[in-house]
């Protein structure tokens, strides 16, 4: 459904407004996942021999070839806005949904260790390692597939009809946020053993 | 914000590429060493912290364009890191101690240890992606103990 955009200029900052709320979505998921993160060094901090003890039993590879699937996939979509300034949809187009095929394979990936993780007997429940284990990396993932949705609705819905171009900038920086979240969460939970 | 000149963006993806496998790396190299106490620590530091925090300064400087932006931006995310830092240490001052006025935390970390001990199979990277074989005869005589306990923290 199309709809006339009002406000996308009267920032007082200067900053267009949809960028601006991006920002500001940011700005708490920094309060979101810092939190988490924070909770988890304090942890870390005070039981290290247990917690270390329980960080070697995850899969190093799996970890670091999700974040290689991250780090692409935010250069795809740094493309994908390099694209859509030059209002070249069909470009755009393609860098978004390659984004979104790098999205789904970390998904995969992270679907495959979560059960093999499982299998082991590490659930969410086996210690407070794995709870925080499984509610970082899980909240990580619906940030993930929520990013990949938004952007198959505006490469299909926006960017396919030559409109609202500005929002591919707006949801790469959330794709770029959500890359360093994993940026932080794969030494802490993967390398710190 | 297209009134600056993009900065090459394949040029900062393969920087961020090589930093990858430098965190990657570092502790790697501290576990075939042999490097252990704080020599170790330092290094899994700098190697996998450090890095991740230049990792995160090149994402945000370049591909995010926070370099580009107006101000504001910059001074939205700093309040918020801030406000994390006041619940961090705020925190901090009683997480990190197991007693205090009118209590005491009844948490032995032997004991954890002992009980993540008893439930790990020796980690994933040492059987890699063959979860179906050796590991099972291996882990069996502790596989009840996971499943049946579902062990309790202490604390």
């Amino acid at each position: 459904m199309a709809h006339e955009i009002i406000a996308t200029g009267r920032s007082r900052t200067g900053i267009p407004t949809g960028r601006l709320a991006v920002w500001w979505v940011i700005g708490s998921e920094i309060l979101i996942f810092g939190g988490l993160i924070s909770c988890y060094l304090l942890n870390r901090f005070n039981h290290g021999p247990s917690w270390s003890v329980e960080a070697a039993n995850t899969n190093t590879f799996i970890g670091a070839c999700n974040t290689f699937w991250l780090l692409t996939s935010s250069l795809f979509v740094v493309f994908a806005h390099a694209a859509s300034e030059k209002h070249d949809a069909k470009k755009t187009r393609i860098w978004i949904w390659l984004t979104i095929l790098l999205g789904g394979f970390f998904m995969g990936f992270k679907t495959y260790e979560y059960t093999t993780e499982i299998q082991h007997g590490f659930t969410l429940f086996t210690s407070n390692f794995w709870s925080f284990y499984y509610t970082a990396t899980g909240l990580h993932g619906f940030h993930v597939v929520c990013g990949m949705v938004i952007m198959g609705i505006i490469a299909e819905n926006d960017i396919k009809h030559e409109r609202n171009w500005h929002r591919v900038e707006n949801i790469g920086l959330y794709w770029h946020f959500v890359d360093i979240i994993w940026i932080f969460l794969f030494p802490l939970m993967y390398i710190a053993k | 914000m297209a009134g600056h000149k993009h900065p090459s963006y394949l040029k900062i993806y393969f920087i961020l590429l090589v930093l990858f496998v430098v965190s990657v790396a570092g502790p790697e190299v501290a576990e075939i060493f042999g490097m252990e106490g704080v020599s170790r620590t330092i290094l899994v530091l700098v190697t996998a912290f450090g890095i991740a925090l230049w990792k995160a300064y090149l994402v945000c400087a370049y591909f995010m364009h926070l370099k580009f932006e107006k101000i504001y931006a910059p001074y939205i995310l700093l309040a918020c890191l801030s406000l994390l830092l006041v619940f961090f240490f705020g925190t901090a001052t009683d997480a990190m101690f197991s007693n205090g006025h009118n209590w005491v935390k009844p948490y032995s970390e032997e004991a954890a240890a002992e009980e993540a001990k008893s439930r790990s199979h020796g980690g994933h990277d040492d059987h890699g992606d063959d979860h179906s074989g050796d590991h099972h005869e291996e882990g069996d005589h502790d596989g009840d103990a996971h499943h049946d306990g579902e062990d309790k923290d202490s604390h």
